[in-house]
């Protein structure tokens, strides 16, 4: 088990994890509910019903001001100013090589006041960031002990939430929140998640953190621990930081390009992200299953057209595909779907396909 | 409860031996740590081992382990089925999820190895530390 200098932090609701009997595990410097009856159980629990999973540890950060948005179009290769009040948007911090100082979430909350959600293991990291390149008319607060965030996901989480709550869910868009009343407390619901399912984030004060997620647990929804949303997030081809994203891989060759909105005007990385599109991509990052037996893994070497290419991002049985199923960063030249290429798993060669992705993708209503 | 019909290594796994031959697998407390097991990679029949010799990989979706032959001897019999079915692991670790069948080189060699008790005591006192 990892040990560190520094205590583990907990959650609000690390007393409600240890009481439904969770296997805890350190993670990015919080005990994290690893397990509850099971990943493959838990991961197919969101695929079919609803699961909630504790995500405190993320990182929440106000920034406001009358420079709020500027600052963020600087900060972020994604268009702030497409944003209405309410509405949430996938983007990065990115270096001015186009690289990854993290991912996150901008929301809207306000004309001139927005919401990051960041990773919990980015969240000193970034305020250093965003403090030394912070203007004077903006505001950069790290608001990350202050709540709780619960993720409820699932075809059913809709059903299971809307008794606790005068939000109009039915109305709420993906990537749309609102902020209103759950269980009588001020909260913050956006339709958003990391699992490729319908579903919702609630943000609320940690003192109310666990009388949330006890009514949530009342109307059917099941724990879900961090090992399922791992292998949800894969599924669903989400990105990882620290695995599949990084200070080395650009916004580019993790095929993200979605995210960088060119017309927008400038920002950290965008010259060297618009170098690299004219001189066209070298290596991205692929989605690929396994042929032969054997579950690729996070480090595993990876070989395309018999030269070491390079190593597996993330990789693991999917129990929802019941395929084994990994990321690389690949050459161009070994991208398109269909693709043979190896992965050494431990010392043994085995084939592995690339295939489209995401792997999974749910059904729309 | 632990079988009393067979022996443990440290490494948590066990082995029952009858007529020369002994029978391997992981325990109860074993699969319950790695969790849902997906992937069981087992060596040939033939295979010559030595006592505490690694002889294959268990993984469960978080997790790869290394599996250890308690005994010496030479592989007979590998469970197909548990490599088809891994999650046999989990759900009839004593049973049906053996993992492999060796010729024990010598019987003399299972004293060495911790009975019923020993083991379950080994198991309290690891999950107390």
């Amino acid at each position: 088990m990892a040990t560190s200098d520094s205590p583990l932090k907990r959650t609000p609701l690390y007393e409600l994890h240890r009481e439904l009997g969770a296997r805890m595990t350190p993670f990015a410097g919080y005990e994290m509910p690893v397990e509850f009856r099971g990943v493959v159980e838990e991961h197919l629990t969101v695929r079919s019903k609803a699961g909630l999973f504790d995500v405190s540890h993320m990182g929440e950060f106000l920034v406001e001001g009358p420079e709020a948005e500027a600052y963020l179009q600087k900060l972020t290769p994604n268009d702030v100013s497409r944003l209405a009040i309410g509405q949430a948007q996938y983007s990065a911090l990115t270096t001015d090589k186009g690289t990854f100082v993290d991912d996150l979430l901008v929301s809207r909350t306000g004309e001139s006041r927005f919401l990051l959600v960041v990773n919990a293991s980015n969240i000193e990291k970034d305020i250093a960031w965003m403090e030394s390149r912070r203007p004077s008319g903006a505001r950069l607060v790290n608001e990350s002990e202050r709540y709780a965030l619960l993720a409820l996901q699932g075809p059913e989480a809709e059903a299971v939430l809307r008794p606790l709550t005068e939000i109009d869910l039915g109305a709420m868009k993906y990537y749309r929140f609102a902020e209103g009343k759950v269980l009588g407390e001020p909260a913050t619901v956006s339709r958003t998640g990391y699992t490729g399912e319908d579903g919702f984030e609630i943000l609320i004060d940690a003192s109310r953190g666990e009388k949330v997620a006890r009514a949530l647990f009342e109307r059917g929804a099941l724990p879900i621990g961090l090992a399922a949303r791992d292998t949800l997030r894969l599924e669903a081809k989400m990105a990882l930081y620290g695995n599949d994203i990084d200070l080395d891989h650009t916004v580019l060759e993790a095929d993200l390009e979605w995210i960088v909105k060119w017309q927008k005007g400038d920002f950290i990385g965008r010259e060297a992200l618009a170098r690299q599109k004219e001189k066209g991509v070298a290596r991205k990052l692929v989605g690929f299953e396994m042929v032969d037996r054997g579950i690729a893994r996070h480090g595993y070497p990876v070989v395309a057209g018999g030269a070491p290419a390079d190593f597996v991002t993330s990789g693991s049985f999917a129990p929802f595909l019941k395929k084994n199923i990994g990321l690389a960063y690949l050459p161009a030249a070994h991208c398109l779907p269909g693709s043979e290429i190896e992965v050494e798993i431990r010392g043994r060669r085995a084939k592995a396909v690339v295939v489209p992705t995401p792997f999974y993708k749910r059904e729309k209503k | 409860m632990v079988p009393e019909d067979r022996k443990y290594s440290k490494e948590h796994e066990w082995v029952k031996v009858e007529g020369g031959r002994g029978t391997v697998g992981i325990t109860d407390y074993a699969q319950k740590q790695l969790g849902d097991v997906v992937y069981v990679e087992l060596p040939e029949v033939g295979k010559k081992l030595q006592a505490m010799q690694i002889f294959g990989t268990i993984e469960s979706v978080k997790a790869v382990s290394e599996l250890f032959c308690p005994i010496a001897g030479e592989v007979v019999e590998v469970n197909g089925t548990v490599v088809d079915k891994p999650e046999l692991v989990n759900s009839d670790p004593y049973g049906k999820a053996w993992l492999l069948v060796v010729a024990v080189e010598n019987e003399g060699n299972l004293s060495s190895l911790m009975t019923a008790a020993e083991y379950q005591a080994y198991v309290d006192q690891e999950s107390k530390g």
